[in-house]
Protein backbone atom coordinates (compact mmCIF):
# COMPACT_ATOMS: atom_id res chain seq x y z
CA UNK A 1 0.00 0.00 0.00
CA UNK A 2 1.57 3.32 -1.00
CA UNK A 3 1.81 6.11 1.54
CA UNK A 4 1.28 9.72 0.50
CA UNK A 5 1.74 12.85 2.58
CA UNK A 6 -1.41 14.93 2.72
CA UNK A 7 -0.86 18.36 4.30
CA UNK A 8 2.20 16.99 6.17
CA UNK A 9 0.23 13.97 7.44
CA UNK A 10 1.41 10.51 6.23
CA UNK A 11 -1.62 8.66 4.82
CA UNK A 12 -1.66 5.07 3.55
CA UNK A 13 -3.88 4.72 0.47
CA UNK A 14 -4.83 1.81 -1.81
CA UNK A 15 -2.71 1.31 -4.91
CA UNK A 16 -4.04 2.70 -8.20
CA UNK A 17 -6.47 5.27 -6.81
CA UNK A 18 -6.60 8.90 -7.90
CA UNK A 19 -5.42 11.69 -5.63
CA UNK A 20 -9.07 12.86 -5.52
CA UNK A 21 -10.04 9.47 -4.05
CA UNK A 22 -7.04 9.49 -1.70
CA UNK A 23 -8.08 12.86 -0.26
CA UNK A 24 -11.58 11.52 0.44
CA UNK A 25 -9.99 8.47 2.11
CA UNK A 26 -7.99 10.91 4.25
CA UNK A 27 -11.28 12.55 5.24
CA UNK A 28 -10.85 15.70 3.19
CA UNK A 29 -13.89 16.85 1.16
CA UNK A 30 -12.23 20.07 0.19
CA UNK A 31 -9.44 20.53 -2.30
CA UNK A 32 -9.08 24.26 -2.86
CA UNK A 33 -10.38 27.63 -1.67
CA UNK A 34 -12.26 29.70 -4.21
CA UNK A 35 -11.24 33.28 -5.02
CA UNK A 36 -13.66 34.50 -2.31
CA UNK A 37 -12.51 31.86 0.17
CA UNK A 38 -15.23 29.25 -0.18
CA UNK A 39 -14.27 25.57 0.18
CA UNK A 40 -14.50 23.53 -3.03
CA UNK A 41 -14.17 19.83 -3.78
CA UNK A 42 -13.97 17.66 -6.91
CA UNK A 43 -16.96 18.14 -9.26
CA UNK A 44 -16.57 16.83 -12.80
CA UNK A 45 -14.19 13.95 -12.04
CA UNK A 46 -12.75 14.18 -15.55
CA UNK A 47 -10.34 17.09 -15.77
CA UNK A 48 -12.74 19.79 -16.94
CA UNK A 49 -13.78 21.94 -13.97
CA UNK A 50 -10.39 22.32 -12.23
CA UNK A 51 -12.10 22.45 -8.81
CA UNK A 52 -9.92 19.57 -7.56
CA UNK A 53 -6.63 21.29 -8.27
CA UNK A 54 -4.10 20.77 -5.50
CA UNK A 55 -0.37 21.05 -5.12
CA UNK A 56 1.33 17.72 -5.84
CA UNK A 57 5.07 17.65 -5.17
CA UNK A 58 4.99 21.42 -5.51
CA UNK A 59 3.23 21.52 -8.88
CA UNK A 60 -0.41 22.45 -9.40
CA UNK A 61 -2.25 19.40 -10.70
CA UNK A 62 -5.75 18.00 -10.99
CA UNK A 63 -6.41 15.45 -8.23
CA UNK A 64 -8.98 13.59 -10.37
CA UNK A 65 -6.48 12.88 -13.17
CA UNK A 66 -3.43 12.05 -11.07
CA UNK A 67 -2.77 8.58 -9.64
CA UNK A 68 -1.17 8.21 -6.21
CA UNK A 69 2.52 7.38 -5.98
CA UNK A 70 4.39 6.35 -2.87
CA UNK A 71 5.92 9.37 -1.14
CA UNK A 72 3.86 11.90 -3.08
CA UNK A 73 3.28 15.18 -1.22
CA UNK A 74 -0.19 16.67 -1.61
CA UNK A 75 -1.25 20.04 -0.25
CA UNK A 76 -4.87 21.19 -0.29
CA UNK A 77 -6.73 24.39 0.48
CA UNK A 78 -4.52 26.68 -1.53
CA UNK B 1 11.04 14.99 -27.48
CA UNK B 2 8.95 15.75 -30.53
CA UNK B 3 7.10 12.96 -32.31
CA UNK B 4 5.76 12.32 -35.77
CA UNK B 5 2.95 9.95 -36.76
CA UNK B 6 0.94 9.14 -39.85
CA UNK B 7 -2.24 9.34 -37.81
CA UNK B 8 -2.80 11.03 -34.47
CA UNK B 9 -5.94 10.19 -32.49
CA UNK B 10 -6.95 12.60 -29.72
CA UNK B 11 -8.97 10.83 -27.03
CA UNK B 12 -8.78 7.21 -25.89
CA UNK B 13 -12.46 6.59 -25.16
CA UNK B 14 -14.59 4.18 -27.22
CA UNK B 15 -14.33 6.28 -30.42
CA UNK B 16 -10.59 6.87 -30.13
CA UNK B 17 -9.78 3.25 -29.25
CA UNK B 18 -11.92 2.03 -32.17
CA UNK B 19 -10.35 4.53 -34.59
CA UNK B 20 -6.77 3.72 -33.56
CA UNK B 21 -7.21 -0.06 -33.63
CA UNK B 22 -9.01 -0.05 -37.01
CA UNK B 23 -6.35 2.18 -38.53
CA UNK B 24 -3.57 0.01 -37.08
CA UNK B 25 -4.30 -2.79 -39.60
CA UNK B 26 -2.65 -0.67 -42.30
CA UNK B 27 0.69 -0.61 -40.49
CA UNK B 28 0.54 3.19 -40.28
CA UNK B 29 2.34 4.77 -37.34
CA UNK B 30 -0.33 5.92 -34.93
CA UNK B 31 -0.18 8.15 -31.86
CA UNK B 32 -3.05 7.94 -29.37
CA UNK B 33 -3.18 10.85 -26.92
CA UNK B 34 -5.41 11.25 -23.85
CA UNK B 35 -5.30 13.46 -20.76
CA UNK B 36 -6.42 10.70 -18.39
CA UNK B 37 -3.96 8.33 -16.74
CA UNK B 38 -5.65 5.24 -18.24
CA UNK B 39 -7.34 4.55 -21.58
CA UNK B 40 -11.13 4.11 -21.74
CA UNK B 41 -12.46 7.66 -21.71
CA UNK B 42 -15.38 8.38 -19.42
CA UNK B 43 -17.74 5.49 -20.07
CA UNK B 44 -14.99 2.88 -19.97
CA UNK B 45 -13.02 4.54 -17.20
CA UNK B 46 -10.75 1.99 -15.60
CA UNK B 47 -9.59 1.93 -12.00
CA UNK B 48 -9.06 -0.27 -8.96
CA UNK B 49 -11.88 -2.81 -8.70
CA UNK B 50 -13.54 -1.72 -11.96
CA UNK B 51 -14.83 -4.57 -14.13
CA UNK B 52 -14.56 -3.43 -17.74
CA UNK B 53 -17.32 -4.42 -20.19
CA UNK B 54 -16.40 -7.01 -22.84
CA UNK B 55 -16.12 -4.59 -25.82
CA UNK B 56 -13.74 -2.42 -23.79
CA UNK B 57 -11.58 -5.41 -22.84
CA UNK B 58 -11.41 -6.53 -26.49
CA UNK B 59 -10.32 -3.10 -27.70
CA UNK B 60 -7.78 -2.73 -24.90
CA UNK B 61 -6.32 -6.13 -25.86
CA UNK B 62 -6.10 -5.08 -29.53
CA UNK B 63 -4.46 -1.85 -28.48
CA UNK B 64 -1.79 -3.72 -26.53
CA UNK B 65 -1.09 -6.05 -29.46
CA UNK B 66 -0.74 -3.27 -32.03
CA UNK B 67 2.97 -2.42 -32.01
CA UNK B 68 2.39 0.50 -34.36
CA UNK B 69 0.18 2.39 -31.87
CA UNK B 70 2.00 4.51 -29.30
CA UNK B 71 -0.15 5.60 -26.36
CA UNK B 72 0.50 8.89 -24.61
CA UNK B 73 -1.65 9.06 -21.49
CA UNK B 74 -1.75 11.92 -19.01
CA UNK B 75 -1.07 14.17 -22.00
CA UNK B 76 -3.08 17.26 -22.81
CA UNK B 77 -3.33 19.17 -26.08
CA UNK B 78 -2.34 22.75 -25.29
CA UNK B 79 -2.63 24.24 -28.78
CA UNK B 80 -2.40 23.58 -32.49
CA UNK B 81 0.92 24.81 -33.90
CA UNK B 82 0.88 25.33 -37.61
CA UNK B 83 -1.40 23.23 -39.82
CA UNK B 84 -0.31 19.70 -38.93
CA UNK B 85 1.14 19.83 -35.50
CA UNK B 86 -0.05 20.02 -31.90
CA UNK B 87 1.67 21.14 -28.70
CA UNK B 88 1.23 18.55 -25.93
CA UNK B 89 1.98 18.80 -22.21
CA UNK B 90 2.51 15.86 -19.87
CA UNK B 91 4.01 15.37 -16.41
CA UNK B 92 7.55 15.62 -17.73
CA UNK B 93 7.21 18.61 -20.01
CA UNK B 94 5.96 19.77 -23.36
CA UNK B 95 6.45 18.25 -26.82
CA UNK B 96 5.18 18.66 -30.33
CA UNK B 97 3.44 15.99 -32.33
CA UNK B 98 3.27 16.17 -36.13
CA UNK B 99 0.63 14.25 -38.07
CA UNK B 100 -0.53 13.59 -41.60
CA UNK B 101 -4.08 12.87 -40.49
CA UNK B 102 -5.81 13.75 -37.28
CA UNK B 103 -8.83 11.99 -35.74
CA UNK B 104 -10.60 14.01 -33.06
CA UNK B 105 -12.30 11.81 -30.47
CA UNK B 106 -12.42 14.43 -27.75
CA UNK B 107 -15.69 13.22 -26.21
CA UNK B 108 -18.08 15.28 -24.19
CA UNK B 109 -18.33 16.90 -20.80
CA UNK B 110 -21.33 17.14 -18.52
CA UNK B 111 -23.70 20.05 -18.60
CA UNK B 112 -23.72 21.30 -15.01
CA UNK B 113 -26.39 23.84 -14.13
CA UNK B 114 -26.16 26.30 -11.25
CA UNK B 115 -28.63 26.29 -8.35
CA UNK B 116 -28.25 27.60 -4.80
CA UNK B 117 -25.63 25.53 -3.00
CA UNK B 118 -24.17 23.82 -6.09
CA UNK B 119 -20.64 24.87 -5.16
CA UNK B 120 -20.65 22.98 -1.82
CA UNK B 121 -18.09 20.17 -1.55
CA UNK B 122 -20.08 16.93 -1.98
CA UNK B 123 -21.99 18.21 -5.02
CA UNK B 124 -20.57 16.63 -8.20
CA UNK B 125 -21.65 15.87 -11.73
CA UNK B 126 -23.63 12.65 -12.24
CA UNK B 127 -20.99 11.21 -14.54
CA UNK B 128 -18.56 13.07 -12.28
CA UNK B 129 -19.45 10.95 -9.27
CA UNK B 130 -19.23 7.79 -11.36
CA UNK B 131 -15.76 8.80 -12.55
CA UNK B 132 -14.62 9.63 -9.01
CA UNK B 133 -15.90 6.28 -7.68
CA UNK B 134 -14.09 4.41 -10.45
CA UNK B 135 -10.96 6.30 -9.40
CA UNK B 136 -11.33 4.83 -5.91
CA UNK B 137 -13.55 7.37 -4.09
CA UNK B 138 -15.15 5.45 -1.19
CA UNK B 139 -18.94 5.88 -0.93
CA UNK B 140 -19.92 2.83 1.15
CA UNK B 141 -22.64 3.74 3.64
CA UNK B 142 -23.13 7.23 2.20
CA UNK B 143 -26.56 8.60 1.35
CA UNK B 144 -26.53 9.81 -2.24
CA UNK B 145 -29.03 11.76 -4.32
CA UNK B 146 -28.60 11.57 -8.10
CA UNK B 147 -30.34 14.25 -10.15
CA UNK B 148 -30.50 15.94 -13.52
CA UNK B 149 -31.42 14.25 -16.76
CA UNK B 150 -30.82 11.26 -19.00
CA UNK B 151 -29.90 7.58 -18.67
CA UNK B 152 -26.53 8.54 -17.18
CA UNK B 153 -28.35 9.16 -13.89
CA UNK B 154 -29.27 5.49 -13.66
CA UNK B 155 -25.77 4.38 -14.58
CA UNK B 156 -24.26 6.69 -11.96
CA UNK B 157 -26.74 5.47 -9.31
CA UNK B 158 -25.91 1.85 -10.17
CA UNK B 159 -22.17 2.46 -9.78
CA UNK B 160 -22.74 4.15 -6.41
CA UNK B 161 -24.91 1.25 -5.20
CA UNK B 162 -22.38 -1.35 -6.35
CA UNK B 163 -19.87 0.42 -4.15
CA UNK B 164 -22.12 0.27 -1.11
CA UNK B 165 -23.86 3.65 -1.22
CA UNK B 166 -27.48 4.14 -0.27
CA UNK B 167 -29.02 5.95 -3.25
CA UNK B 168 -31.98 7.69 -1.65
CA UNK B 169 -33.35 9.40 -4.75
CA UNK B 170 -32.77 9.52 -8.52
CA UNK B 171 -34.51 12.71 -9.67
CA UNK B 172 -35.07 12.90 -13.44
CA UNK B 173 -36.17 16.34 -14.59
CA UNK B 174 -38.00 15.06 -17.69
CA UNK B 175 -41.69 14.40 -17.26
CA UNK B 176 -43.64 11.15 -17.21
CA UNK B 177 -44.77 11.48 -20.83
CA UNK B 178 -41.30 11.92 -22.35
CA UNK B 179 -39.66 9.22 -20.26
CA UNK B 180 -42.51 6.79 -21.09
CA UNK B 181 -42.10 7.57 -24.80
CA UNK B 182 -38.36 6.90 -24.56
CA UNK B 183 -38.94 3.62 -22.71
CA UNK B 184 -41.62 2.54 -25.22
CA UNK B 185 -39.17 2.98 -28.09
CA UNK B 186 -36.38 0.95 -26.51
CA UNK B 187 -37.49 -2.31 -28.20
CA UNK B 188 -35.52 -1.13 -31.25
CA UNK B 189 -32.32 -1.50 -29.25
CA UNK B 190 -32.84 -4.66 -27.16
CA UNK B 191 -29.44 -4.36 -25.46
CA UNK B 192 -30.38 -0.89 -24.24
CA UNK B 193 -33.80 -2.09 -23.01
CA UNK B 194 -32.13 -4.82 -20.93
CA UNK B 195 -29.62 -2.31 -19.59
CA UNK B 196 -32.39 0.13 -18.64
CA UNK B 197 -34.35 -2.62 -16.85
CA UNK B 198 -31.24 -3.64 -14.92
CA UNK B 199 -30.45 -0.08 -13.91
CA UNK B 200 -33.98 0.99 -12.90
CA UNK B 201 -34.54 1.21 -9.18
CA UNK B 202 -37.14 2.15 -6.61
CA UNK B 203 -35.58 5.54 -5.93
CA UNK B 204 -36.21 6.72 -9.55
CA UNK B 205 -38.68 9.60 -9.97
CA UNK B 206 -39.55 11.50 -13.14
CA UNK B 207 -40.55 15.17 -13.16
CA UNK B 208 -38.38 15.80 -10.08
CA UNK B 209 -35.88 18.68 -10.08
CA UNK B 210 -33.19 19.68 -7.61
CA UNK B 211 -33.75 23.27 -6.53
CA UNK B 212 -31.20 23.72 -3.73
CA UNK B 213 -28.26 22.07 -2.03
CA UNK B 214 -27.94 22.82 1.69
CA UNK B 215 -24.93 22.75 3.97
CA UNK B 216 -22.30 24.88 5.62
CA UNK B 217 -18.79 23.68 4.78
CA UNK B 218 -20.09 20.70 2.80
CA UNK B 219 -23.33 19.22 1.51
CA UNK B 220 -25.83 18.09 4.14
CA UNK B 221 -29.19 17.96 2.34
CA UNK B 222 -30.94 18.71 -0.94
CA UNK B 223 -34.35 20.13 -1.78
CA UNK B 224 -36.21 18.54 -4.69
CA UNK B 225 -39.28 19.95 -6.39
CA UNK B 226 -42.07 17.85 -7.85
CA UNK B 227 -44.95 19.97 -9.14
CA UNK B 228 -45.74 22.30 -6.24
CA UNK B 229 -44.29 20.02 -3.60
CA UNK B 230 -40.77 20.29 -2.19
CA UNK B 231 -39.07 17.39 -0.44
CA UNK B 232 -35.93 17.79 1.61
CA UNK B 233 -33.57 14.83 1.74
CA UNK B 234 -30.54 14.52 3.99
CA UNK B 235 -27.57 13.22 2.02
CA UNK B 236 -23.79 13.08 1.89
CA UNK B 237 -23.49 13.57 -1.84
CA UNK B 238 -25.49 15.01 -4.71
CA UNK B 239 -24.54 13.85 -8.20
CA UNK B 240 -26.19 16.19 -10.64
CA UNK B 241 -25.79 16.33 -14.44
CA UNK B 242 -28.10 17.64 -17.15
CA UNK B 243 -26.78 15.90 -20.24
CA UNK B 244 -23.60 16.23 -22.23
CA UNK B 245 -21.81 18.98 -24.16
CA UNK B 246 -19.53 17.90 -27.04
CA UNK B 247 -15.88 18.92 -26.52
CA UNK B 248 -15.31 20.94 -29.66
CA UNK B 249 -12.53 23.24 -28.44
CA UNK B 250 -9.63 21.69 -30.36
CA UNK B 251 -11.75 21.15 -33.48
CA UNK B 252 -12.93 24.75 -33.44
CA UNK B 253 -9.36 26.03 -32.97
CA UNK B 254 -8.27 23.98 -35.98
CA UNK B 255 -11.04 25.66 -37.98
CA UNK B 256 -13.49 22.74 -38.18
CA UNK B 257 -17.02 23.87 -38.91
CA UNK B 258 -19.48 23.26 -36.09
CA UNK B 259 -23.00 21.97 -36.48
CA UNK B 260 -24.85 23.40 -33.48
CA UNK B 261 -22.83 22.38 -30.43
CA UNK B 262 -20.90 19.59 -32.20
CA UNK B 263 -18.13 19.20 -34.78
CA UNK B 264 -19.79 18.85 -38.21
CA UNK B 265 -18.80 15.71 -40.11
CA UNK B 266 -19.86 14.12 -43.41
CA UNK B 267 -20.75 10.46 -43.94
CA UNK B 268 -17.03 9.58 -43.83
CA UNK B 269 -16.59 11.25 -40.41
CA UNK B 270 -14.54 13.93 -42.19
CA UNK B 271 -14.66 17.44 -40.73
CA UNK B 272 -14.58 20.57 -42.87
CA UNK B 273 -10.78 20.70 -42.36
CA UNK B 274 -8.50 18.85 -44.69
CA UNK B 275 -7.15 15.61 -43.16
CA UNK B 276 -9.08 16.09 -39.91
CA UNK B 277 -11.70 13.47 -39.03
CA UNK B 278 -13.91 13.40 -35.95
CA UNK B 279 -15.86 10.64 -34.23
CA UNK B 280 -17.82 9.96 -31.06
CA UNK B 281 -19.44 12.42 -28.69
CA UNK B 282 -17.53 15.45 -30.00
CA UNK B 283 -19.67 15.11 -33.15
CA UNK B 284 -22.86 14.89 -31.09
CA UNK B 285 -24.06 12.92 -28.10
CA UNK B 286 -25.07 9.32 -28.83
CA UNK B 287 -23.60 6.87 -26.36
CA UNK B 288 -20.77 4.36 -26.58
CA UNK B 289 -22.28 2.19 -29.34
CA UNK B 290 -22.55 5.14 -31.73
CA UNK B 291 -19.09 6.35 -30.70
CA UNK B 292 -17.60 2.92 -31.40
CA UNK B 293 -18.99 2.60 -34.91
CA UNK B 294 -18.12 6.22 -35.74
CA UNK B 295 -14.59 5.61 -34.49
CA UNK B 296 -14.25 2.48 -36.62
CA UNK B 297 -15.43 4.38 -39.71
CA UNK B 298 -13.01 7.25 -39.03
CA UNK B 299 -10.12 4.81 -38.54
CA UNK B 300 -10.87 3.00 -41.79
CA UNK B 301 -11.32 6.23 -43.76
CA UNK B 302 -8.01 7.53 -42.38
CA UNK B 303 -6.21 4.56 -43.99
CA UNK B 304 -8.19 4.73 -47.25
CA UNK B 305 -10.38 1.68 -46.58
CA UNK B 306 -13.56 3.43 -47.66
CA UNK B 307 -15.32 0.29 -48.90
CA UNK B 308 -14.92 -1.28 -45.45
CA UNK B 309 -16.10 1.94 -43.83
CA UNK B 310 -19.19 2.04 -45.99
CA UNK B 311 -20.29 -1.36 -44.66
CA UNK B 312 -20.57 0.14 -41.17
CA UNK B 313 -22.87 2.98 -42.13
CA UNK B 314 -26.14 1.08 -41.55
CA UNK B 315 -25.03 0.26 -38.01
CA UNK B 316 -24.20 3.91 -37.44
CA UNK B 317 -27.70 4.93 -38.58
CA UNK B 318 -29.25 2.41 -36.16
CA UNK B 319 -27.50 4.05 -33.20
CA UNK B 320 -28.03 7.57 -34.53
CA UNK B 321 -31.80 7.03 -34.20
CA UNK B 322 -31.21 6.10 -30.54
CA UNK B 323 -29.20 9.29 -30.06
CA UNK B 324 -32.02 11.34 -31.61
CA UNK B 325 -34.56 9.75 -29.25
CA UNK B 326 -32.34 10.59 -26.27
CA UNK B 327 -32.06 14.23 -27.29
CA UNK B 328 -35.81 14.50 -27.87
CA UNK B 329 -37.09 12.72 -24.78
CA UNK B 330 -34.68 14.20 -22.24
CA UNK B 331 -34.98 17.81 -23.41
CA UNK B 332 -34.48 20.20 -20.49
CA UNK B 333 -37.41 21.89 -18.78
CA UNK B 334 -37.13 25.70 -19.20
CA UNK B 335 -37.97 26.01 -15.48
CA UNK B 336 -34.37 24.89 -14.82
CA UNK B 337 -33.27 28.31 -16.13
CA UNK B 338 -34.79 29.95 -13.08
CA UNK B 339 -33.07 28.07 -10.25
CA UNK B 340 -30.44 30.74 -9.54
CA UNK B 341 -30.84 33.37 -6.85
CA UNK B 342 -29.05 36.71 -7.37
CA UNK B 343 -26.10 35.52 -5.26
CA UNK B 344 -25.86 32.03 -6.79
CA UNK B 345 -22.46 31.70 -8.44
CA UNK B 346 -22.63 31.00 -12.16
CA UNK B 347 -18.87 31.05 -12.74
CA UNK B 348 -17.27 28.81 -10.11
CA UNK B 349 -13.69 29.66 -11.05
CA UNK B 350 -14.02 33.39 -10.53
CA UNK B 351 -17.03 33.37 -8.14
CA UNK B 352 -19.22 35.51 -10.42
CA UNK B 353 -22.83 35.59 -9.20
CA UNK B 354 -25.92 35.36 -11.38
CA UNK B 355 -26.88 38.97 -10.58
CA UNK B 356 -23.74 40.25 -12.34
CA UNK B 357 -24.64 38.39 -15.54
CA UNK B 358 -28.40 38.64 -15.83
CA UNK B 359 -29.38 41.07 -18.58
CA UNK B 360 -25.95 41.03 -20.30
CA UNK B 361 -26.06 40.76 -24.08
CA UNK B 362 -23.56 37.95 -24.41
CA UNK B 363 -20.06 36.83 -23.59
CA UNK B 364 -18.27 40.02 -24.60
CA UNK B 365 -20.58 42.14 -22.49
CA UNK B 366 -20.30 39.66 -19.60
CA UNK B 367 -16.50 39.62 -19.77
CA UNK B 368 -16.26 43.40 -19.93
CA UNK B 369 -18.34 43.61 -16.76
CA UNK B 370 -16.97 40.64 -14.79
CA UNK B 371 -14.38 37.88 -14.79
CA UNK B 372 -16.96 35.28 -15.85
CA UNK B 373 -15.38 32.48 -17.88
CA UNK B 374 -11.82 33.71 -17.31
CA UNK B 375 -10.75 31.16 -14.70
CA UNK B 376 -8.98 27.83 -14.83
CA UNK B 377 -11.77 25.91 -16.60
CA UNK B 378 -11.87 28.64 -19.25
CA UNK B 379 -15.65 28.74 -19.45
CA UNK B 380 -16.12 25.01 -19.93
CA UNK B 381 -18.55 24.87 -16.99
CA UNK B 382 -20.15 28.35 -16.97
CA UNK B 383 -20.21 28.42 -20.79
CA UNK B 384 -22.61 25.49 -20.89
CA UNK B 385 -24.71 26.98 -18.10
CA UNK B 386 -24.87 30.44 -19.72
CA UNK B 387 -25.78 28.82 -23.03
CA UNK B 388 -28.78 27.13 -21.43
CA UNK B 389 -29.84 29.96 -19.11
CA UNK B 390 -29.20 33.05 -21.28
CA UNK B 391 -28.94 31.50 -24.76
CA UNK B 392 -25.38 32.80 -25.25
CA UNK B 393 -23.32 30.75 -27.71
CA UNK B 394 -20.43 28.85 -26.08
CA UNK B 395 -17.39 31.14 -25.68
CA UNK B 396 -14.92 30.68 -28.55
CA UNK B 397 -11.93 28.54 -27.53
CA UNK B 398 -8.54 30.22 -27.31
CA UNK B 399 -4.94 29.15 -27.01
CA UNK B 400 -3.90 27.65 -24.62
CA UNK B 401 -6.75 25.12 -24.49
CA UNK B 402 -5.94 24.32 -20.85
CA UNK B 403 -3.86 25.89 -18.10
CA UNK B 404 -0.25 25.12 -19.02
CA UNK B 405 3.17 25.58 -17.44
CA UNK B 406 5.25 28.59 -18.33
CA UNK B 407 7.90 26.45 -20.08
CA UNK B 408 5.17 25.03 -22.31
CA UNK B 409 3.89 28.47 -23.22
CA UNK B 410 7.43 29.57 -24.04
CA UNK B 411 7.63 26.76 -26.59
CA UNK B 412 4.42 28.04 -28.09
CA UNK B 413 5.84 31.55 -28.36
CA UNK B 414 9.01 30.22 -30.09
CA UNK B 415 6.95 28.21 -32.50
CA UNK B 416 4.67 31.10 -33.38
CA UNK B 417 7.75 33.19 -34.05
CA UNK B 418 8.82 30.60 -36.67
CA UNK B 419 5.65 31.21 -38.61
CA UNK B 420 5.69 34.98 -38.66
Amino acid sequence: MPEIIVNDCPTPVPDGVTVAAALAIAGLAHTRNSVTGMPRGPVCGMGVCHECRVSIDGVRRLACQTLVRDGMRVETGR
Amino acid sequence: MNRRYDIVVIGAGPAGLAAATEAAASGARIGLIDDNPRPGGQIWRDGPGVVMPAPARRLRARLELASNIECHLGSRVVAPVGAKSLLIEDDDGAWRVDFKRLILCTGARELLLPFPGWTLPGVTGAGGLQALIKGGLPVAGERIVVAGSGPLLLASAATARQHGANVVRVAEQAGQRSVARFAAGLWRWPGKAIQAAQLLNRAYRVGHQVVEALGDQRLEAVRIRHGDAIEELRCDRLACGFGLIPNTGLGALLGCRLNGAAIAVDCWQASSCDEVLAAGECTGFGGSELALVEGRIAGLVAIGETAQAEKLMAERSHWQVFADALARDFALDPALRRLCRPDTLLCRCEDVPYAQLEGREGWIDAKLASRCGMGACQGRICGGAANFIFGWPQPAPRVPLCPARMETLLLLADREGDHC
